[in-house]
């Protein structure tokens, strides 16, 4: 599904440039169900903009879903965004003045689904997220738990083939996180690529894999033991 | 653009920003309300301005006589000159083409009498076309023509201040008024914008009051008006000549400066031109700085507008918005709020001027108002302002990459 052979990144800081990305090999499955662990500064988050195609690189491959990533412009990885990623951020990223359905609806407008359609299908995914009863809600009147729930739906109702999730339970208390976290896995076990970034040992367990990232190498890349898929 | 799902995203945009989209559509309804409310004023104080000037037609010449301050070939100084008909025949056949209309013109005082009322009078003799040079308006009846002049009829039109004074309530119409012991026929009554003292006057033909006051061919005055294609230097020149014609056939000294008069309304008009020319410049100079006050204004809301949005913009095109689809939202927004709040000013300042309407006249404002196509123009200067306004920043914001977008807290 993601496929990355020697990729490289810096970003020009001043005269001098930054190195994040030193020639990164990562090779993620259909199915699977991956975290990536690393303090701040090891390069994750870049990573994952790479993934993302929030961001581009400088050096190596990218092949998302078999398709090689490369002079991109911004319409078509608008297009592929829409197509195969779905994103859940740290800091939700809802937009403040539409309602949870409304933000699950979003990415189908972009999509260009009809407006009923839309609303049908996000209250779906709302119920989903066991949030059907909170479809009228601004973001504002949500917990944290039940805004993650709502970017989660969000990133699902496009029906993308990888979820990324940038730290997704940075902003929960444990007990939320927990929640998320078994949201996630169950998506994972219908079937969808999830791709989790996180500097928590807690979390990185849940995963059936986690690859260790320091000053933009990988240092490990292990399935957890308690992995019951293969 | 005519995307309804996408029009659907723009209103709800709108209607869920609500300060937002009043402070942009506020700053520009204000600005086209200024501009209406200043350049109608504007066009209020021109309007008094043309008005006090324009009372006769702006193209009269009047010419009459007096007697000579300097003797010549021969004759005597002190010396009474005297327009006969010949004279109307040599202004015609002289300067024809030159003219738009002309009449001569007997003037007397005299004292008017119907029933118990009485007054005295200005009473004109002229010709039908006199009356394009007093700009005055028939009210009731007609005016002199042809026909009463060949039957040199007793006939009379009178102001609408005579009919007042003599008639009260009553219509002076078909009403025969005593005049010097001569009854006359009123065919018509008029008004005048040039003020009372013009509505005061009788107007009898020609031929009528030269046979029944003295039976001679003399004649007091002429009034004419010029070719409107002459220019007004040209009109200027046109006088002087008349001048030099006149005082060379009665045989004037060419200095002679009592003798022969010409009153040429041309020269006014140069200095009316001249500050009617200013008084546009100063409009002018007001409306644009209104405008120039308002594409600041709505340009500053914008750049905010589109900074302050950014992060959503950023979430937007990671959920698949394409940089093309966030500057046209950007963009509709934009324009959808400026061509409403413009037609909203537009409307409230209007009214305002009609409303105001004849309430400060006594400030020199007549009859504010502005064209509509100014206004239309205004506005869409306006709109093209906020559209500029708008793209730059928004460009840029869907350029940025998504991550700074979402960074930017």
């Amino acid at each position: 599904m993601i496929k990355i052979k020697k990729l490289h990144k810096s970003y020009p800081m001043g005269n001098d440039s930054l190195h994040v990305l030193k020639g990164l090999d990562l090779h993620i499955k259909e199915g699977e169900f991956v975290s990536i662990m690393g303090s701040s500064g090891s390069g994750k988050s870049t990573l994952l903009n790479i993934v993302g195609l929030l961001d581009t690189h400088d050096e190596g491959e990218y092949y998302l879903n078999g398709q090689l990533i490369e002079n991109l412009n911004e319409k078509k990885a608008a297009v592929l965004r829409n197509k195969f990623l779905g994103f859940v951020f740290q800091s939700f990223n809802l937009i403040t003045y539409k309602t949870a359905l409304e933000n699950v609806a979003l990415p189908l407008y972009y999509k260009g689904v009809s407006r009923k359609e839309r609303q049908e299908i996000a209250m779906e995914y709302l119920n989903k997220v066991e949030l059907g009863d909170w479809a009228n809600h601004l973001p504002s009147e949500l917990s944290g738990g039940q805004k993650q729930r709502v970017a989660i739906a969000r990133a699902l109702v496009t029906q993308p083939k990888v979820i990324l999730a940038d730290e997704p339970t940075g902003a929960l208390d444990s007990s939320t996180s927990h929640a998320v976290m078994e949201l996630l896995k169950e998506i994972n076990r219908e079937g969808m690529t999830v791709f989790v970034i996180t500097h928590e040992e807690e979390i990185a367990k849940e995963t059936d894999r986690i690859v260790r990232l320091k000053d933009g190498v990988i240092i490990s890349d292990e399935k957890t033991n308690k992995s019951v898929k293969a | 653009m005519f995307d309804i799902n996408r029009w659907q995203e723009i209103f709800q945009t709108l209607r869920k920003n609500k300060l937002r989209t009043a402070l942009s559509g506020f700053t520009i309804a204000f600005a086209i309300l200024l501009f209406t409310l200043l350049f109608g004023i504007g066009n209020g104080l021109k309007n008094t301005f043309k008005k006090e000037f324009a009372k006769d037609s702006m193209l009269s010449i009047y010419i009459w006589t007096g007697r000579t301050t300097k003797p010549y070939k021969g004759l005597q100084s002190g010396r009474q000159i005297q327009f006969k008909n010949d004279d109307y025949k040599f202004l015609v056949d002289k300067f024809e083409d030159k003219m738009q209309m002309v009449s001569p013109r007997i003037e007397r005082n005299v004292l008017a009498i119907y029933k118990g009322e009485q007054n005295n009078y200005n009473l004109r003799a002229v010709y039908p076309q006199y009356l394009t040079l007093e700009n005055a308006v028939i009210e009731t009846g007609r005016f002199l023509n042809m026909l009463d002049l060949q039957k040199r009829s007793k006939v009379i039109v009178v102001g609408r201040l005579v009919e007042k004074d003599l008639f009260g309530q009553l219509s002076a119409l078909g009403k025969e008024i005593n005049i010097g012991g001569i009854s006359f026929k009123v065919i018509g009554t008029f008004s005048d914008p040039g003020g009372d003292n013009d509505e005061r006057f009788i107007y009898a033909p020609f031929t009528t009051i030269q046979r029944l006051y003295g039976n001679t061919d003399e004649l007091n005055s002429f009034g004419l008006t010029y070719n409107p294609k002459l220019s007004v230097d040209e009109a200027i020149v046109f006088g002087n000549q008349i001048n030099r014609a006149f005082k060379e056939k009665h045989s004037v000294d060419p200095r002679d400066q009592g003798a022969i008069r010409v009153a040429n309304y041309a020269e006014g008009n140069k200095n009316v031109s001249v500050m009617m020319f200013v008084l546009n410049m100063i409009i002018l100079f007001i409306g644009i700085g209104t405008l120039i006050a308002g594409v600041i204004g709505i340009s500053n809301i914008m750049v905010y507008i589109v900074k302050e949005r950014t992060k959503e913009l950023g979430i937007r095109k990671a959920l698949g918005a394409t940089p093309k689809s966030i500057i046209g939202m950007i963009m509709l927004e934009s324009i959808f709020v400026t061509t409403l709040a413009g037609y909203i000013g537009l409307l409230i300042g209007t009214t305002i001027l009609k409303l105001l309407g004849s309430s400060l006249e006594k400030y020199f404002i007549i009859n504010p108002s502005v064209e509509t196509y100014v206004v239309v123009g205004a506005t869409i200067v306006l709109i093209i302002a906020g559209t500029i306004a708008g793209y730059l920043p928004a460009k840029r914001a869907a350029r940025i990459k998504p991550i700074e977008a979402l960074n930017d807290e």
